[in-house]
């Protein structure tokens, strides 16, 4: 189906043919000559054997990505290797081995942010899958959906910076004797209870309150594509359990569920790889202070704020190190996707 | 056909002259990361500048909290700004040292910055930070007509100072309004108290080792201050207490005392807060409604002639690219008028050598400015003059960690940990 | 035959009703803040407009008036769709392109390539700043709008290729092979057979994009900086926060300025990201 490239006949190419012919035969009078004529022959040849249309599909991706993403993480990797510095080498910078590698393992700092990022992991990894599931089978069921979804995705829409504003307006604290501004305290303080500092309540409160905007604007991502696959499946196998008796608990147990498997394993992924590198919604709350650390914010700190690029070289890499697992398992799937074709 | 000739001639003219006038005009890039007011004020002296500078235009560009990392990125690329305002010492004795900073010594004239200013930008024989944005932080600030309806005195000692806060607490007030919160830099309002009581309790030497890393963080002296700042947080001292200290903006911390009933009756905080006092009640007159009275001395042994030390801040101008339109509007910076347009803008102190007080009109800035000139004993902040890591870094988080109820010990061990790494 | 109620229906929108509850009043909070006076927005909490809703003088457009014309987000709203709308089509794009080599044609190392392609999706974005921007600044690259249509582009290119691979990977084959038996060349058959079908996908993989882009702060302020006029409005708003913390009223007018447009991509194209995003991905 690729095409070849074929070569064009004609007065051109025989020209072509000719001025080659003639460098060649001024290479090949030196040894040097020879050894670059054998390398560009070989590369002659390599070239007419690649599908050529294939290369020119996938090149433009390759080349940003090789530029932008690959060339960093290389240098990144061995740059923790070195000490202090804000250059990425340069005379300043010093090997120090494992000294970077050995903080990240052992700083209480770190050992927190690694703490925190499991946290994330687990609790907003199940919330957004767990609610876009069950949403997306409710909302299936009731005539207004479509507004009912848009409300939903809404925050998704809504930048990292703008959604903190709301949640840190939402967890805003006055003093008992004044009155509150924050809708948390608001309703606290309307039960009879006294108003908290939500975000410095170390340190489960204010982690669960940095997670709950997390999956306030990503629920409804996973809300959409769950519906998405929801409504491909048959509304006959459906009716067909339904039939024969099984009441609505038993068929999302064992109907839905099951058909829904491969679409969760995708949205779970992407929201664990998401939710790894969390940044933007602690750097703007909380700057993780108060025991809400993670590992990107500390990444960032070490590298823009205390010019430690060494150390947040090590760190950016076991970011790197612990999502490695996940993208394992997704790219199984691909390949046992790719098997059925 | 002529027409159409005509035009593209026309055109062609035109476009060579903006071209030429183009090239006549020089650039000058600045970032800043002034909130509130300042800005404006900022932009004030840029207009003066270009008004007598026709051929040089500035572009100001304003970075937040994000700026240190800008900074970094644009060092990298290779295209920083060429002049930036910045409070970071320490990171500036770093670019020094890495050759990524201008030495202006003998390239900028400082016999128009006040002398005793000078020296925080020099480092290791050369100078590399005009201090030409100064500010006092050793201020209180109090509401005169509320001390005046309950016959309260401005204290003039430090047990004077808490006797009147005693005085408050009974009368069913609450005498101090702190606010931590600062962003990403929550926690600096915290290092100002800590290092304005170790000036007045173990002295301005100790308060030296204590920068340069010379004595440890746990050493008990510094223990003794954080302690003194720590107790304000007992019984209702503080507005909101602990909580309300943490979840405070420094911004919004003086706006209590001008409520009606007031809220709090103190605060202390650095000259500049006069502009956000000016933004959230306009009405207010300085010296009237608010004014200020520096911070009582504790202990004798600290300041045996008596004189109430001065904890100084603000902001040093670094160059990065040495051209000329660059250079002149640094040393713009460093004149009388861009002195007079900041003082009196924002009610802000003048760095200028021959500053007359009894010409501002603010008498806040008038009283400040006396300060910092007569001050015998006079520190910069020690936060700023600290790595990174430490200065706008674990002291930060150790003061709110310390404040929201973590043992003192932990906290100074940490802090410690972090600085025998970073000196 | 009828079916039966199988799921009681007052419990069913009761627990509707919840969630979209939970996720609408921070949001409605925000928009009633934007419209208060800044007085009222520090002395009472927003809920507190219900009583007297239609009693006036409770509302104001001052907010919106200031952060546009003071607060410089007028421009800031320009910007952002000079850096959002190119980078967005150009991603989509090469996306598309690359997705369409992976997904049918046949050369070495494709399933390598593809993995790693995929795979990049977890590198922190922040990590990649500093060895490349020297390099983007001598191709003078650096604070140019070109240059963060490709950066955009190529950190979005894991996930975009990803969903995109997905959907034409689902493709049946026939379509392929009578386009072959036709003699068209790999170019034709993808602008004119596939490209046309995937457009539910593109869609979706365009406002999912388009989304991110618009509301990215950490990129533009790297690779373009805080200049007014190229900043876009996630940094002007991020500014207004240093600067103005407390003021929640500007805060929360700005913060419904920047969240104007991408609401509206995403209601008109609503259709496009509910169908296409994984139709490839549940086969039966």
């Amino acid at each position: 189906m690729a095409g070849e490239l074929q070569p064009s006949g004609g007065k051109a190419s025989k020209n072509r043919a000719r001025i080659g012919e003639r460098i060649a035969a001024r290479l090949d009078r030196s040894a040097p000559g020879r050894w670059v004529l054998r390398t560009g022959r070989a590369i002659a040849r390599w070239l007419r054997s690649v599908r050529w249309n294939s290369w020119a599909f996938v090149a433009p991706a390759l080349l940003l990505i090789g530029f932008f993403l690959v060339y960093p993480t290389v240098t990144t990797v061995v740059r923790s290797f070195f000490g202090r510095g804000t250059s990425l080498f340069g005379p300043n910078v010093e090997y120090v081995g494992l000294t970077n590698w050995k903080y990240v393992f052992t700083n209480e700092i770190m050992l927190t942010s690694l703490r925190n990022n499991a946290l994330w992991a687990v609790l907003f990894t199940a919330c957004t899958v767990g609610f876009g599931l069950v949403l997306a089978v409710m909302l299936d069921r009731v005539k207004y959906e479509k507004i009912a979804k848009s409300i939903i995705f809404i925050p998704a829409a809504i930048s990292m910076v703008g959604a903190s504003i709301i949640w840190k307006f939402i967890y805003a604290y006055k003093p008992a004797h004044l009155d509150q501004i924050g809708l948390l305290n608001g309703i606290v303080v309307a039960f009879g209870g006294e108003p908290l500092g939500w975000l410095i309540q170390r340190p489960w409160v204010n982690n669960l309150c940095l997670i709950a905007v997390g999956v306030w604007i990503w629920t409804g991502f996973c809300m959409i594509i769950f519906s998405a696959a929801y409504k491909n499946i048959p509304k006959a196998l459906l009716e067909a359990a339904r039939i024969d008796g099984a009441n609505e608990w038993r068929v999302f147990r064992n109907v839905i569920l099951p058909l829904l498997g491969p679409t969760a394993g995708v949205v779970a992924t992407t929201m664990v790889v998401q939710v790894l590198k969390v940044f933007d919604i602690v750097y703007v709350m909380t700057n993780g202070n108060y025991s809400t650390e993670v590992i990107a914010n500390r990444m960032y700190k070490e590298m823009f704020n205390y010019n430690n690029y060494g150390r947040a070289s090590a760190i950016a890499v076991v970011l790197l190190i612990l999502i490695v697992p996940f993208m394992i398992v997704n790219i199984r799937r691909f390949v046992s996707q790719e098997g059925g074709r | 056909m002529r027409k159409g000739f005509v035009v593209l001639l026309a055109l062609t003219i035109v476009g060579l002259a903006a071209i030429v006038g183009l090239a006549e005009m020089k650039y000058v890039t600045v970032m800043h990361g002034w909130p509130g007011e300042q800005a404006p004020a900022f932009q004030k002296i840029v207009s003066a500048f270009e008004d007598a500078n026709p051929d040089i235009t500035i572009i100001v560009e304003v970075v937040g909290r994000d700026r240190p990392a800008l900074l970094a990125t644009r060092l990298a690329q290779g295209n920083p700004p060429d002049l930036t305002p910045h409070p970071w010492i320490g990171t500036m004795k770093q670019w020094a040292d890495a050759g990524e900073i201008v030495n202006l010594q003998g390239i900028v004239d400082t016999s128009d910055i006040n002398p005793a200013l000078v020296p925080i930008g020099e480092y290791r024989g050369g100078l590399y930070g005009l201090f030409i944005f100064p500010n006092v932080k050793s201020l209180v600030w109090y509401n005169p007509k509320e001390f005046a309806a309950n016959g309260y005195a401005v204290p003039d000692t430090w047990n004077e100072l808490q006797a009147l806060s005693q005085e408050i607490l009974d009368d069913g007030g609450v005498p101090w309004s702190i606010g931590l919160e600062s962003g990403a830099a929550s926690g600096w309002p915290g290092t100002d108290w800590i290092e304005d009581i170790i000036l007045r309790t173990a002295g301005a030497d100790f308060y030296d080792q204590w920068v340069a890393h010379e004595v440890p963080w746990t050493d008990a002296r510094v223990k003794a201050a954080f302690e003194v700042f720590g107790d304000m947080f007992t019984d209702n001292f503080v507005l909101g207490g602990a909580t309300g200290a943490l979840t405070t903006n420094f911004g919004d911390a003086a706006d209590p005392l001008f409520l009606d009933p007031p809220a709090a009756y103190m605060q202390k905080q650095a000259t500049f807060i006069n502009g956000f006092i000016t933004d959230h009640f306009p009405n207010l007159v300085a010296g009237e409604d608010y004014a200020i009275f520096p911070l009582p001395g504790i202990s004798a042994d600290a300041t045996p002639d008596g004189s109430i030390p001065l904890l100084v801040s603000g902001d040093v101008v670094t160059v990065f690219n040495n051209r000329p339109e660059v250079i002149k509007f640094a040393q713009f910076l460093t004149s009388e008028t861009a002195a007079n347009i900041w003082s009196s803008e924002l009610g802000e102190l003048s760095a200028y050598v021959d500053a007359d007080p009894a010409q501002f009109d603010n008498p806040i800035t008038r009283q400040a400015q006396e300060m910092l000139l007569n001050a015998t004993v006079s520190r910069f902040d020690g936060s700023d003059l600290m790595p990174g890591e430490v200065g706008a870094g674990i002291f930060w988080t150790g003061i709110l960690d310390y404040v929201s109820g973590i043992d003192l010990d932990t906290v100074l061990d940490n802090i410690e940990a972090v600085a025998q790494d970073a000196y | 035959m009828k079916p039966r109620k199988a799921v009681a229906r007052t419990p069913l929108h009761l627990a509707i009703l919840f969630f979209v509850g939970v996720w609408f009043i921070p949001t409605l909070g925000l928009l009633i803040t934007s419209f208060r006076d800044p007085s009222n927005v520090a002395g009472s909490g927003w809920w507190t407009v219900f009583p007297r809703l239609f009693s006036g003088g409770q509302f104001s457009l001052q907010n919106y008036v200031g952060v546009l014309r003071d607060q410089g987000l007028g421009i800031a709203f320009r910007n952002s769709l000079i850096i959002s709308v190119p980078a967005t089509a150009i991603s989509t794009f090469i996306a598309s392109f690359a997705a369409f080599g992976f997904a049918w044609m046949r050369f070495s190392g494709r399933r390598v390539l593809f993995m790693m392609v995929v795979g990049l999706m977890v590198i922190p974005l922040q990590m990649t700043f500093i060895p490349v921007l020297p390099i983007y600044s001598k191709l003078g690259l650096a604070g140019t709008f070109p240059g963060i249509w490709l950066a955009h582009t190529a950190y979005g290119l894991p996930l975009t290729t990803y969903l995109v691979h997905n959907f034409m990977s689902g493709i049946p084959k026939d379509l392929f092979d009578s386009a072959a038996i036709d003699g068209a060349s790999p170019f034709k058959t993808f602008s004119r057979i596939v490209m046309p079908i995937s457009v539910p996908a593109l869609a979706s993989v365009f406002i999912f994009q388009f989304l991110w882009i618009w509301n990215d702060l950490i990129v533009g302020l790297v690779y373009l900086g805080a200049l007014p006029n190229v900043a876009p409005i996630t940094v002007s708003i991020a500014n207004l926060v240093t600067n103005r913390g407390q003021d929640w009223e500007l805060l929360t007018a700005a913060a419904f300025v920047s969240m104007a447009l991408p609401l509206v991509v995403f209601f008109s194209l609503q259709r496009y990201f509910v169908r296409g995003i994984l139709a490839g991905s549940v086969k039966g």
